[in-house]
């Protein structure tokens, strides 16, 4: 089996499975209900600064 | 004392090291490039020594941050002014090159034919207009959002102004004919090399600046624009990789060949439209649009799916530009898949950007900056539809190499891109003049309808245009051969190419106009006129209706 058969194996069978959990984590980790808080913080954060922020 | 020495040491260097260069090439277009640098070192030795002042060094030529308490606004002004002038270049070459495939005798050979000329107008466009819009953006969003200054100001200095080299050797190396004949990516070795180092050093002020922050959130925008940044510097070093011919001379060659080398290309080629022209622009979209509505985003969860969306499945996309080519076909097939599942993130994005208007939809009516920026998300959603139906390989059989992907990229390019850049604009140039207001809000009235139509104009006729040259070229007739010459095709196209030279004519005639609000702005006047959305208001009418109720009949 040549260095590209290997890899190519490797690519769409572990490191595939491993992009998809990782991906599913990422998105899924603003769900946890502790998320909330720092959720609704972060996105009401551009409105701390007055107007121009000068 | 010591440390202006020590600049115009290097400076002197620089210009003794670019006369050398250009005494030693045989090569024209290298020694007028060198010619470029020499004079640059020149303008900084001249404007180090008349502005050298013991007290105050360096503070003037350059204008350093007054200090903490001060947001470090100086580049994002010369960003805001920069965006406008090149988009307003850009925009014209577009035009005459239009003109071009339209009447050819436009052709003014070699510096003005169309084949120069056009390279001059994406990377004006997209990489002047587009870069210095992006370039500012990010400084004044990871500013306000970090409620810090920028980390290293000189460099965040360095990075404009050797920005600003890079467009000018780019620009006068396709006029002269130096390129490496990739697209979106045609200037050559030594070019590149100056663009990675502006690069980096850009990278290094925006995370410097986000690990600097006093504030514990890093926004949305930040993400986007973080994204933007590492992935341009990834792939431009990737696909750039080349050996020159000599040190002396413009020419190198690629260290890919054949298909290899196209398939890095389009790598490229499609995701610098995914992280430079989307998720660079998504950034502003998150920051300017809740922002000018006075509302937060629709929703933040939806904006990080969005986010992860795009980073996971764009890098994919790009083999859709190599269908039906020598590229393996499952190569072409994971490029149409990926793209087409692109379509739901983009779409996650237009409807959260749409929605954070939920509740102040009359802004549309009386904003005409709120206006600007939803006509650009519409434009996003239109253009994130088209894209992955033409990535299709059905469909693609019929659009490729015609003028619908003309048509789609400028949907994009000027209906997204273009808009959200000039919404931003507008917003910022009050904020960062300390002006009252705009100098006419409804100027910026005129300037939607002439962009809008423009883009209605350019856009219509390149669908004709491509749809019908990829009909009569796939046209068969009954004893096996083709139908149509491609001179044939070029003659039944004449006038769809009049007409999107009509829609490229509004479009700038959009852009002057606000190219003349802005420099009024700056001005500081302000235009008398009556203001957007005064609801007229009669107080006699303002009553109930009274009827004196009848006498009840005995």
């Amino acid at each position: 089996m040549s260095l590209y058969t290997a890899l190519r194996h490797f690519a769409d069978s572990y490191a595939l499975a491993m992009i998809c959990v990782l991906y599913l984590v990422l998105c899924l980790w603003h769900f946890r209900p502790a998320a909330r808080t720092y959720r609704s913080d972060a996105k009401l954060s551009i409105f701390k600064e007055d107007d121009h922020g000068q | 004392m010591e440390t202006v020495v020590r600049r115009l040491g290097v400076w002197a260097f620089v210009l003794i090291a670019s006369i050398a260069a250009i005494a030693l090439t045989p090569d024209a277009g290298f020694a007028i490039h060198m010619g470029i640098v020499g004079l640059v070192a020149v303008i900084l030795i001249v404007a180090t020594l008349t502005t050298y002042d013991p007290v105050a060094r360096a503070q003037s030529l350059f204008r350093m941050p007054p200090g903490p308490s001060r947001y470090d606004d100086d580049v994002i002004r010369w960003g805001v002014i920069a965006t406008m002038f090149w988009g307003v270049v850009g925009l014209l070459v577009g035009v005459f090159i239009a003109a071009q495939l339209a009447w050819p005798w436009l052709n003014l050979e070699p510096y003005l034919n169309f084949g120069r000329i056009r390279p001059l107008h994406t990377s004006a466009v997209i990489f002047a207009f587009g870069g210095n819009a992006l370039l500012c953006t990010s400084f004044y969003v990871v500013q306000r959002t970090c409620r810090t200054t920028l980390a290293l100001p000189g460099v965040a200095r360095f990075v404009f102004w050797g920005y600003q080299l890079f467009i000018v050797l780019a620009a006068t190396g396709y006029v002269l004919g130096i390129g490496q004949g990739k697209e979106y990516a045609e200037p050559e070795w030594y070019v590149d090399l100056w663009l990675t180092i502006v690069w980096l050093a850009y990278a290094a002020v925006f995370v410097g600046t986000i690990l600097k922050r006093h504030e514990p959130h890093i926004y949305v925008a930040n993400w986007f624009f973080l994204a933007f940044i590492l992935t341009i510097a990834m792939l431009h070093v990737v696909n750039n990789l080349a050996m020159p011919v000599s040190l002396l001379g413009a020419k190198s060659y690629s260290a890919f060949s054949g298909v290899q080398d196209a398939l890095t290309q389009w790598w490229y080629g499609h995701n610098a439209v995914g992280f430079f022209l989307t998720a660079g622009f998504l950034a502003m979209m998150y920051y300017f649009v809740p922002k000018q509505a006075g509302r937060p985003v629709y929703s933040y969860r939806l904006s990080i799916i969005h986010f992860w969306s795009l980073i996971f499945l764009y890098i994919w996309a790009g083999p859709h530009h190599l269908h039906y080519t020598a590229l393996p076909d499952w190569a072409q097939t994971l490029g149409m898949v990926f793209s087409v599942m692109l379509w739901m993130p983009s779409w996650g994005g237009m409807i959260n950007g749409l929605m954070t208007l939920n509740g102040a939809w009359d802004k549309v009516r009386t904003d005409p900056i709120i206006r600007m920026m939803v006509l650009a998300l519409a434009f996003y959603g239109m253009s994130t539809f088209e894209g992955p139906m033409l990535s299709i390989k059905a469909v693609n059989s019929l659009s490729h190499y015609t003028d619908w992907t003309i048509g789609h990229v400028h949907s994009g390019a000027l209906g997204w891109n273009g808009m959200i850049t000039f919404a931003c604009v507008y917003y910022l140039t009050p904020r960062l003049w300390n002006r009252e207001r705009l100098y006419s809000l409804r100027m910026i009235n005129w300037h939607f309808w002439l962009a809008t139509l423009g883009i209605v104009f350019y856009a219509s006729s390149m669908w004709v245009a491509g749809i019908t040259q990829g009909l009569m070229w796939r046209e068969y007739g009954a004893d096996g051969y083709l139908v149509n010459s491609f001179v044939d095709t070029v003659a039944a196209l004449h006038p769809m190419y009049a007409l999107r030279m009509v829609g490229g004519l509004m479009y700038l005639t959009g852009a002057l106009v606000m190219a003349w609000n802005i420099a009024m702005t700056i001005a500081g006047a302000l235009r008398e006129e009556a203001p957007m959305g005064d609801t007229p208001h009669q107080p006699q009418a303002d009553r109930p209706i009274f009827q004196p109720s009848p006498e009840p009949a005995e």
